[in-house]
C-alpha cells in the first residue's frame, strides 16, 4: 500500500487543484507544496524499512488489471529504484516549491507538477512493463503541457518537438515490450518473471531487433549522442521548475529503463553489445562536455552538461553488464556510480536548474557575456551556484565525485582505455563550469544590474535542501551505498 | 426460418418506422421525442442482442445470417456509437423542419451497417452496403440549402455509386465463378479449384467496394468532405459508424477465400497506404473537422491491420472489434464536442478554449490523446492489441510503420491540442443550448478514461471471438 500511497497521493492532489475553483495562488502553493511533500515522507519511510539482505524486490504489490493481456498493477522496488524514487519525489517537492510566475494559473500549474510527480513516481516504482509505458508516456504528456504553457521563447515548438521526438522512443519501446511480452511462456509483462526467465537467451535476429528498439528508446530518453538534438530547445524555453524536473527525473527514466529493463532482462545480449554501448556512452561524454564549453548561453549550457552526465552513467551500465570473468566487484562499482550518478545529477542539476530560474526571473537573460560581477550583489546566489557547480564538476567531498570515482574505478577494470578517454571529460567540464562561475559572479558588474536582487527566503531554503543532499552524500555515502549495493551486489549476479 | 433470431434487427426496423410515421403526425417542436424513441428502440435492439449472447457461433437463415462473437461484439459496438449519435443530435437538428425523420434515417443507416457485419452471403452484403449508403446519402446532405453539405453529399454519393456498382460486378463474378452466394458454400467451392484470374476480378471488386464504407484507400475521398460539410453529428456518425461493418465484412470475407490468393499482402498494402495517405494529408489541415475525416482515414488503415494477421494469431479479431471500439469512442467524443460548439471547425477558432470552456477542451484534448494511443485512455489499449496481434502475426514491418504513422499522427493532433490550451482566446465560444450534447459529450469523455481503466471489462465482450464458418 504504500508505494500505491506514494503514487497516488500526489495524483489525488492533482484532482483535488484541477475541480478547486476558488484557490487563491498562495493556497494552490501551499497545498501543492505539502501534497508533494508526502512521497518524500513515504520513500524515506520505505527506505528505513528496507532489507538489505533481503530479496531484490520488496514492498511488491500486485492487483489485476487487465489480465486478458497480461497486464497487472504491479508495483515494487530495488534499492536502485528505492534510491532514484526518493531522489526524484524531493527534487519535484522543491521544484513545486520554488517560486514561480504561473501566469494568473496556479491551480493548473500545480496540478500539472503534481501530476508529472505522480506518473514519474510511478516510472520508477512499476514492476510491471506496460505499467511503466504507462507512465512513462504519461509523464510526456505533463511536461508537455508544462513547457508549452508556461515555457517563455519559442516555447509552443519546444514542447512539440519534446514531445514527438520522445514520443518517437516510446513507441519503439512499446514494440519492444510486446516483444518481450511475446517471448516469454504464458505471456506476461510482469518484470520479476522477465528478468528471472531471461525469455531472449540465445533468441538470434529476433533479441538483437528487440534489443536495440529498447536501446534506442531509451537512448533518445537519457539522452545519449546522437538522438539528444531535443533536450537543449526543451531546456532553454521551459520554466526553470520544469527543467529542474526534465533534468533531474525525466532523464533518469532513460537510464533507470536501461538498468531496468535491457540489462536485467537480456543480460546476455547485453554483454555481447556492452562495448559499443560504452563507446556511445564515453562519445556522449567528450561531446557534452565540449558541446557545453561552447555555450554561451548560461542554461544551454547546463543542459549539455545533462548529457556529459548521463554518458557516466550509461558507460557505468554498460561497464556492470559487460560479462567479463573475475570481475565482478569491479563491474558491481560501475553498477553502484551509475545509480549514485543518477541521484547525484538529479540533486545538483535540479539545483542548477532552479538558480537558472532564479536568473531568469530576475533578468530574463542567459547569455553568460552579459553577466559580471554578480558576487557582491548576490552573494547567496554566488554560493549556492558555486556549490552546485562543484558539486557537478566532480570535487571530491561532494555527491558528484563519489558517483564518478566509483564509474571510473569500475571502467578501469574491464576497458581501462575507455576510462583513460572518458576521464577527459571531467577535465573539461571542470573548464566550463569555472569559465561560467567567473563570467557570472567575478569581474565588473554591469551597470544594468545594480538592481539585482539576491535570493529570497524561499529560494536559498529550497536550495539549501537540495545541496545539503548532495553535500551529504558527498561527505558520507555509505547510507546510500549500502541500498544500492544490496540490489547491485544481485543484479551482477555476485550473490 | 427461426424469426427469432433476427429480433435486433427487426426491432430496429420498427423503431424506424414508427419514428417515421410519428414525425409525420407531429409538429416540429415535439420532435425531439423522436431522438427519445430512436434511444429507446437502440436500447431494446442491445438488450435482444444480448440475448442471443450465449448461443455457439452459427449461421442462421440457410446460412446467410451470422450469429457469432465477431457479429454480436461488433453490432454492440455499432448500437452503442449510434446511441451516442442520436443523443448528440437534438438540439442540432432542433430547427430543421425534417428533424424527425433524421432519427429514422439513423435507425435504417444503423441496419444496413448490422447487416454488414452479420452477413455470410455476398447479395445480404450488398444488400446492407446498399442500405447503409442509400440511408447515410441525404443524411449527409441533411442541409440542404448549405452548399458545402451539398458537395459533401454529391461527392459521397458519387464515389459510392460507383464502388457499389464495382462491389456487385464482384459479387456477381464470384457467383458465376461458384454458383453460390453464401460464404461456406463459395469457401468449400473455391477449395476444389477455381479460375484465378476471374476470381482476382472478384475479389478486387467486392474489396474496392468495402473500401469505400470503410473510407480506406483507394475509395477515401468522401471522408475529409463528409466530415467538413455535413452536419456534425452526421459527421460522427460517417466517420465511425459504417468502418465497423465494413471491417468487419472485409474479414469475414478474406476469411473465405483460398490461402493462395495473396490477400494478406493486399489488405497490408491498402493497409499501409490508408495510414500513411491518411497522415500526411492531416498533417496541414486548417479545419479541424477536415483534419479529423482525414485522421478518420488514417485510423482505418491501423484496423486493416488486424486483417492482415487474421489466422495467423488468435486474437486478431477480439482486436479488431476492440481496436473500432475504442476508435468510435474517441472519434465520437471529439464529434460530441464539435458539435456541443456549434460545429466550430476552424482551427484559428480554438485559441484559448481551455479557459472558456474547459470542460470541452479537456474531452476534445482526452480524445485526441485516446485517438493517437496515448495510456491509460481506451484508445491506448486498441492500438495496442493491434500492434500486440501484428507481431505475433509475423508483421513486424507493418506493426512499424504503423508506430513511425503514429508518431506522424501526435504532431497534427497536438496542432489542434496546443492553441486551445496555450493561446489567449480572442472571441466569445457560443455552445449549443441545451443538455444533449452537452451530456453526450460528458459521457463519451468518461467512457474515454473509464473505458481504459476497465479495458478487462470492455474485453469479455471481444475476448477470443471467432467467426461462425
Amino acid at each position: 500500500m504504500i508505494l500505491t500511497a506514494t503514487l497516488g497521493l500526489p495524483m489525488l492532489g492533482a484532482l483535488v487543484l484541477a475541480v478547486s475553483r476558488r484557490w487563491t495562488e498562495s493556497t494552490a502553493r501551499l497545498f501543492a507544496v505539502g501534497v508533494s511533500l508526502l512521497p518524500v515522507l513515504l520513500l524515506a519511510w520505505t527506505w528505513l524499512q528496507f532489507d538489505t539482505q533481503g530479496a531484490l524486490f520488496q514492498f511488491v504489490e500486485e492487483v489485476p488489471w487487465v489480465t486478458s493481456l497480461g497486464m497487472a498493477y504491479r508495483l515494487g522496488v530495488d534499492g536502485i529504484a528505492l534510491a532514484i524514487a526518493t531522489m526524484s519525489a524531493l527534487v519535484f517537492a522543491a521544484s513545486i516549491a520554488y517560486p514561480m510566475n504561473t501566469q494568473n494559473q496556479p491551480r493548473q500549474y500545480y496540478a500539472w507538477m503534481l501530476f508529472l510527480q505522480s506518473v514519474s513516481l510511478g516510472v520508477f516504482l512499476a514492476l510491471d512493463l506496460l505499467l511503466f509505458y504507462v507512465f512513462f508516456d504519461l509523464s510526456l504528456v505533463g511536461m508537455f503541457f508544462l513547457i508549452g504553457r508556461w515555457g517563455h521563447g519559442q516555447a509552443q515548438q519546444s514542447a512539440f518537438k519534446f514531445f514527438l521526438y520522445t514520443f518517437c522512443g516510446s513507441l519503439l519501446l512499446l514494440l519492444a515490450f510486446i516483444g518481450l511480452y511475446l517471448s516469454v511462456e504464458p505471456h506476461t509483462f510482469d518484470m520479476r518473471v522477465l528478468i528471472e526467465q531471461q525469455p531472449l537467451a540465445g533468441a538470434g535476429v529476433v533479441a538483437g531487433l528487440i534489443f536495440l528498439a529498447l536501446m534506442l528508446g531509451f537512448a533518445i530518453k537519457t539522452p545519449i549522442v546522437p538522438v539528444h538534438t531535443w533536450l537543449p530547445q526543451a531546456h532553454v524555453d521551459a520554466p526553470g521548475p520544469a527543467s529542474a524536473v526534465l533534468a533531474g527525473v525525466l532523464l533518469k527514466m532513460g537510464t533507470y529503463g536501461i538498468l531496468r529493463i535491457p540489462y536485467s532482462m537480456m543480460g546476455e545480449i547485453f554483454a555481447r553489445y556492452a562495448l559499443i554501448i560504452a563507446l556511445f556512452a564515453v562519445v556522449s561524454i567528450l561531446y557534452g562536455a565540449l558541446v557545453a564549453f561552447g555555450q554561451r548561453s548560461l542554461k544551454r549550457r547546463i543542459a549539455y552538461t545533462s548529457i556529459n552526465h548521463m554518458g557516466y552513467t550509461v558507460l557505468g551500465i554498460a561497464v556492470a553488464g559487460a560479462l567479463f570473468q573475475d570481475a565482478e566487484y569491479a563491474r558491481e562499482m560501475a553498477l553502484v556510480g551509475a545509480t549514485v550518478e543518477m541521484v547525484a545529477h538529479g540533486l545538483i542539476t535540479g539545483a542548477l536548474f532552479l538558480i537558472c530560474g532564479s536568473f531568469w526571473q530576475r533578468t530574463e537573460e542567459y547569455d553568460l557575456d552579459s553577466y559580471g560581477g554578480l558576487l557582491r550583489q548576490a552573494p547567496l546566489l554566488a554560493t549556492f551556484a558555486i556549490l552546485a557547480s562543484f558539486a557537478s564538476l566532480g570535487l571530491p567531498g561532494l555527491a558528484g565525485f563519489v558517483a564518478e570515482f566509483h564509474i571510473f574505478a569500475g571502467t578501469f577494470a574491464v576497458y581501462p582505455w575507455l576510462a583513460v578517454i572518458g576521464v577527459l571529460g571531467i577535465l573539461i567540464t571542470a573548464a566550463l563550469f569555472l569559465q561560467m562561475l567567473q563570467k557570472l559572479f567575478f569581474g565588473a558588474m554591469p551597470q544594468r544590474w545594480a538592481k539585482f536582487d539576491d535570493l529570497r527566503s524561499t529560494e536559498w531554503g529550497v536550495l539549501g535542501v537540495l545541496s545539503a543532499g548532495f553535500v551529504i552524500i558527498g561527505i558520507a555515502p555509505q547510507f546510500l551505498l549500502t541500498l544500492i549495493e544490496a540490489s547491485a551486489t544481485l543484479l551482477v549476479g555476485a550473490r | 426460418m427461426p424469426i427469432g433470431d433476427v429480433w435486433p434487427e427487426i426491432s430496429l426496423t420498427l423503431g424506424a418506422v414508427i419514428i417515421v410515421l410519428f414525425s409525420a403526425f407531429t409538429r416540429q417542436q415535439q420532435h425531439v421525442w423522436a431522438a427519445v424513441l430512436a434511444l429507446f428502440t437502440i436500447g431494446l435492439c442491445v438488450g435482444l442482442t444480448f440475448a442471443q449472447w450465449d448461443g455457439p457461433p452459427r449461421l442462421t437463415f440457410s446460412g446467410v445470417w451470422a450469429l457469432d462473437g465477431v457479429a454480436l461484439s461488433s453490432k454492440l459496438v455499432v448500437l452503442f456509437a449510434g446511441a451516442l449519435v442520436v443523443a448528440m443530435s437534438p438540439e442540432w437538428m432542433r430547427t430543421d423542419r425534417r428533424h424527425g425523420e433524421y432519427y429514422a434515417l439513423v435507425l435504417f443507416a444503423l441496419l444496413g451497417v448490422i447487416m454488414m457485419a452479420s452477413a455470410s452471403d455476398t447479395m445480404e452484403l450488398v444488400l446492407g452496403v446498399l442500405l447503409s449508403s442509400v440511408a447515410s446519402y441525404p443524411l449527409a446532405a441533411y442541409h440542404r440549402g448549405w452548399a458545402p453539405a451539398l458537395e459533401a453529399g454529391m461527392k459521397y454519393f458519387l464515389v459510392g455509386a460507383l464502388t457499389n456498382t464495382l462491389l456487385t460486378i464482384g459479387v456477381v463474378v464470384l457467383f458465376g465463378l461458384t454458383g453460390n452466394t453464401g460464404y461456406p458454400d463459395i469457401a468449400q467451392r473455391l477449395m476444389e479449384g477455381y479460375d484465378s484470374l476471374a476470381l482476382t476480378i472478384a475479389t478486387a471488386s467486392i474489396v474496392l467496394g468495402l473500401t469505400f464504407k470503410l473510407a480506406a484507400f483507394p475509395a477515401h475521398a468522401w471522408m475529409p468532405d463528409v466530415a467538413q460539410g455535413s452536419p456534425a453529428p452526421v459527421a460522427a456518425f460517417l466517420t465511425v459508424i459504417p468502418k465497423i461493418g465494413a471491417a468487419v465484412a472485409l474479414a469475414r470475407f478474406v476469411s473465405i477465400l483460398p490461402p493462395d490468393v495473396a490477400w494478406r499482402a493486399i489488405v497490408a498494402m491498402i493497409s499501409v497506404t490508408t495510414m500513411t495517405l491518411g497522415n500526411v494529408a492531416a498533417l496541414r489541415q486548417t479545419d479541424v473537422r477536415r483534419l479529423l475525416g482525414w485522421s478518420s482515414v488514417s485510423q482505418s488503415g491501423y484496423a486493416l491491420m488486424a486483417v492482415v494477421v487474421m489466422g495467423a494469431s488468435e486474437q486478431a479479431l477480439s482486436a479488431l472489434v476492440f481496436f473500432l471500439a475504442s476508435y468510435a469512442i474517441a472519434n465520437l467524443a471529439a464529434f460530441a464536442v464539435v458539435t456541443h460548439l456549434r460545429g466550430r471547425t476552424a482551427l484559428d477558432d480554438y485559441q484559448g478554449l481551455a479557459r472558456k470552456v474547459p470542460i470541452a477542451a479537456t474531452i476534445l484534448i482526452a480524445s485526441l490523446l485516446s485517438l493517437v494511443g496515448i495510456p491509460p485512455l481506451i484508445g491506448f489499449f486498441g492500438k495496442f492489441m493491434l500492434f500486440s496481434v501484428t507481431i505475433e502475426g509475423g508483421y513486424t514491418w507493418l506493426a512499424f510503420v504503423a508506430a513511425a504513422n503514429t508518431v506522424v499522427s501526435l504532431f497534427y493532433y497536438l496542432r489542434i491540442v496546443a492553441p486551445m490550451m496555450f493561446s489567449g482566446s480572442r472571441t466569445t465560444v457560443h455552445v449549443l443550448m441545451g443538455q444533449w450534447a452537452r451530456t453526450t459529450m460528458v459521457v463519451a469523455g468518461l467512457l474515454l478514461i473509464v473505458g481504459g481503466l476497465g479495458a478487462e471489462t470492455l474485453m469479455i465482450f471481444t475476448d477470443s471471438i471467432r467467426f461462425a464458418l
